[in-house]
């Protein structure tokens, strides 16, 4: 494919200033509450089912079956999930109604429970190299900025590579998150060899020793084979310099996402051998029940969950709190 | 896209034929798969209950229990459902107002409403011929005015320049004024990506519509969104009263249930969908015809348009002039004509189209069009002018010159050699009539076909591999 972007080779920009969201600026607390609120009532509809009654019936199983459904589990998975949980009921294994979503939330948490390994930033390797990949619009730009932040509060010295090269301004709305977190961001004009920005990026990291780097690369749907290859490549530069880096591959999934997700784990992991994922933009009313599937076929680790737009709402993903927002107790 | 959710429906429907009667049960079933493969796709669950409400209705009325063709019937039944979510046709931009005409792009963070906005402006630009102005009220995002800036110089739309210190609804209203004042036919707005429960922001989003009052707003969302699509798809719609869709990263493998759930919770028309990462990659679209894709019978209309704008029309006519006066397809012609296949995406992009394709793997299409296509054209620009008039005087020495030259091997030029003298035998034959024929059966197609605007190997005939 001709990717007529690249060949407007351009120098990088100023950076532009940028305005807060109302929502940064009140704190998070009103948004929170918001989302509470739709959480809630899913709760509470569930919680009505159960206390009317006693006896389990085929409203109480449909309704947790349309939950599941409108997480994006999957249509098999959630087929799955309530026909074990029929087979229980018909074993009396299960006789309450009130035993019955502590069963299915028991079933989500043990499925991803074992997905639950903070990244842990290395000391022995330094710089520790985390490559950021995903499909295009994912938030992979946005969660760099965030970790940014996060890892200069923790003390550890960090630089950016901006290695997407390809999308317009790309390189400009990094060295604005680079300015605002005062860390470097290494860069050439857009249209460069995005493996040769990483390789730079890394030789300057490891002069100026650095603790993290985190490189950006061009969002790319995963079935452009080329565009594989490329990611390929970034891989292989660097191990030229450090044979162990990078020490994370992270995908950005956006939890917007449904079945698709699970394609592009799969595809991005057979390219390049993925170990972390970081799932963003769960502050709105997307579920990201996907992350089961993907769980399930893969067992990537989740890093990270975005549930806001300040540096702070970057969080460590907690299976328990995840699948209490799936299927909630009241 | 599309294709899993098609060879899902038409397995499904598949086992229906050659079965004499249907029963209720029978109805059940099948029912039933559709369900799960609607909800695969990532239909929206209360979109997918009331598609299986409506075929099961019809479904069990008494015309269709004594039909004799059960697979048939269901297959219409289907089909007339999903075109009846869909829409009947492609239901284009409505510019008919006052100019400069207000176009307002809302959505999801990365939903792809800038390079939606790019693409736009570059259709209008170059098909409508209309002067275009775009302006970014993304105040929120680093670089999002920078990013539009940037394609909106390479598509060649006017660039009305605003600040992050701005309001957006400022930024807005400024920029109709100056679309106004330098006499722009259309002004598309972008806009910050928002969440649709984020107050604020929809609040701002309302401000920005009612300073605008926007002739279209069309609502950018993700190809590959889930479930989700139900929810955001109805708030937006209710807070900014949409007026259509635009389905981006349809390039993907996405099964494209968005489209169906987006246009049935709105019941605001898609009109177009983004499907790659050119500036020229937005096409309109035309609901029967996913329709017909979906249960596996390929675009083939939307094929013979695309045919029709991306070929070179001048090339074309020369080549079939050429061939009417009896001379040969040369060399050069043979390399004009991949070249025109590679505008259209290559051969992939043309597979995509056509019923029974879909099954082939992504990158099995992808090394077809790119690696075979890129050598033969490198053989073909390694040789002479000569050569490539009279390909016979290609011999020994020669073949070894062009196959360095390319960086190929002698057995790719031969190879080539080979291919074109089969194209040219067939060119051939088309010359003396055949040519008529087949457009005559194009035309019957699509009746706008131009007589003569169709180069032989681009579509009908037999692919050059």
């Amino acid at each position: 494919m001709l990717r007529i972007f690249r060949k407007n080779k351009k120098k990088p920009g100023e950076v532009q200033d940028v305005q807060l969201r109302p929502a940064e600026q009140s704190g998070q607390d009103l948004l929170e509450k918001r989302l509470e609120d739709t959480r809630r009532q899913l709760g509470k509809r569930l919680g009505a089912l159960l206390s009317n009654r006693s006896a389990i019936d085929d409203e109480l199983l449909e309704e947790i079956e349309t939950a599941l459904i409108t997480s994006d589990i999957g249509v098999q998975a959630a087929l799955e999930i309530t026909g074990n949980l029929q087979a229980a009921i018909s074993n009396k294994v299960i006789t309450q109604a009130k035993q019955v979503l502590p069963a299915v939330q028991a079933e989500l948490y043990e499925l991803i429970e074992p997905c639950e390994q903070f990244l842990h930033i290395d000391e022995a390797h330094r710089p520790f190299v985390i490559l950021m990949v995903g499909v295009n619009g994912a938030g992979k730009t946005t969660t760099i900025g965030k970790l940014a932040q996060r890892y200069k509060e923790e003390g550890l010295s960090v630089m950016l590579a901006a290695g997407d090269t390809f999308r317009a301004a790309a390189v400009e709305q990094l060295k604005s998150w680079g300015d605002r977190n005062d860390v470097p961001v290494i860069a050439q004009g857009s249209g460069a060899d995005s493996a040769a920005v990483v390789f730079d990026a890394l030789q300057s990291a490891k002069a100026r020793k650095i603790d993290v780097l985190i490189a950006d690369t061009a969002g790319r749907l995963h079935t452009q084979a080329n565009l594989m290859e490329e990611l390929k490549k970034v891989h292989r530069v660097m191990g030229k310099l450090d044979a162990t880096a990078p020490h994370e591959i992270m995908l950005v999934v956006d939890a917007g996402t449904g079945q698709n997700a699970l394609n592009q784990a799969r595809e991005f992991n057979k390219a390049i051998g993925l170990t972390g994922i970081t799932v963003t933009k769960l502050d709105g009313t997307a579920k990201g029940g996907v992350l089961f599937g993907i769980a399930h076929e893969l067992g990537i680790p989740i890093r990270f969950i975005g549930v806001g737009e300040a540096a702070k709402d970057l969080r460590p993903f907690d299976a328990g709190s995840f699948v209490n927002a799936i299927l909630p107790i009241d | 896209m599309f294709e899993n959710l098609t060879e899902r429906l038409s397995r499904t429907v598949q086992q229906l034929r050659g079965k004499g009667r249907l029963t209720e049960d029978g109805v059940r079933d099948t029912l039933r798969e559709i369900r799960i493969a609607l909800l695969e796709a990532d239909v929206a669950l209360p979109v997918v209950q009331s598609f299986i409400q409506g075929v099961r209705e019809k479904a069990l009325g008494q015309e269709f229990l004594k039909s004799l063709t059960p697979g048939q019937a269901m297959v219409k039944l289907v089909h007339d459902e999903l075109v009846q979510i869909m829409g009947v046709q492609n239901e284009a931009l409505d510019l008919r107002a006052q100019a400069p005409v207000p176009i307002l792009l809302a959505g999801l963070q990365g939903s792809g409403k800038t390079t939606t906005t790019a693409k736009l402006a570059r259709l209008l630009i170059e098909q409508e011929k209309k002067r275009v102005m775009v302006v970014s009220c993304d105040v929120y995002r680093p670089a999002a005015i920078e990013q539009l800036k940037t394609l909106a110089d390479q598509v060649g739309a006017i660039f009305q320049p605003s600040t992050a210190g701005q309001k957006p609804a400022d930024i807005a209203k400024n920029a109709l004024r100056a679309a106004r004042q330098q006499m722009c036919d259309v002004l598309l707005v972008d806009t910050a990506g928002r969440l649709h429960v984020d107050e604020e922001m929809m609040a701002e989003i309302r401000q920005i519509h009612a300073v605008i009052s926007p002739h279209e707003t069309l609502f950018v969302v993700d190809a590959m969104t889930g479930q989700d699509a139900a929810n955001t798809a109805a708030a937006f719609n209710q807070a900014l009263d949409l007026t259509g869709i635009v389905l981006t990263k349809t390039d993907g493998d996405a099964r494209g249930g968005a489209a169906l759930s987006v246009r049935q919770i709105t019941g605001k028309p898609v009109k177009f969908l983004g499907s790659g990462e050119k500036t020229d990659a937005l096409q309109p679209f035309h609901p029967e015809r996913v329709a017909s894709r979906i249960l596996g019978m390929g675009d083939v209309l939307s094929l013979v348009e695309e045919v029709h704008r991306k070929v070179d029309q001048k090339k074309a006519e020369k080549l079939v002039r050429k061939m009417r006066r009896g001379s040969g397809f040369d060399l050069d012609d043979f390399r004009s004509q991949m070249e025109q296949m590679q505008n259209m995406g290559g051969l992939g992009g043309l597979m995509d189209k056509l019923p029974g394709m879909s099954n082939l793997p992504d990158n099995v299409k992808a090394q077809v069009e790119n690696h075979q296509t890129r050598q033969m054209i490198a053989i073909i620009n390694s040789m002479t002018p000569q050569e490539r008039r009279f390909p016979d005087v290609i011999r020994g020495s020669r073949k070894k010159r062009i196959a360095r030259g390319s960086g190929t091997q002698i057995q790719a030029v031969n190879r080539l050699l080979k291919q074109h003298g089969q194209m040219q035998k067939m060119m051939k034959k088309m010359g003396k009539g055949g040519m008529a024929r087949m457009m005559k059966k194009m035309g019957k197609l699509q009746g706008q076909l131009p007589p003569g605007g169709f180069p032989g190997g681009g579509a009908g005939g037999k692919m050059p591999f």
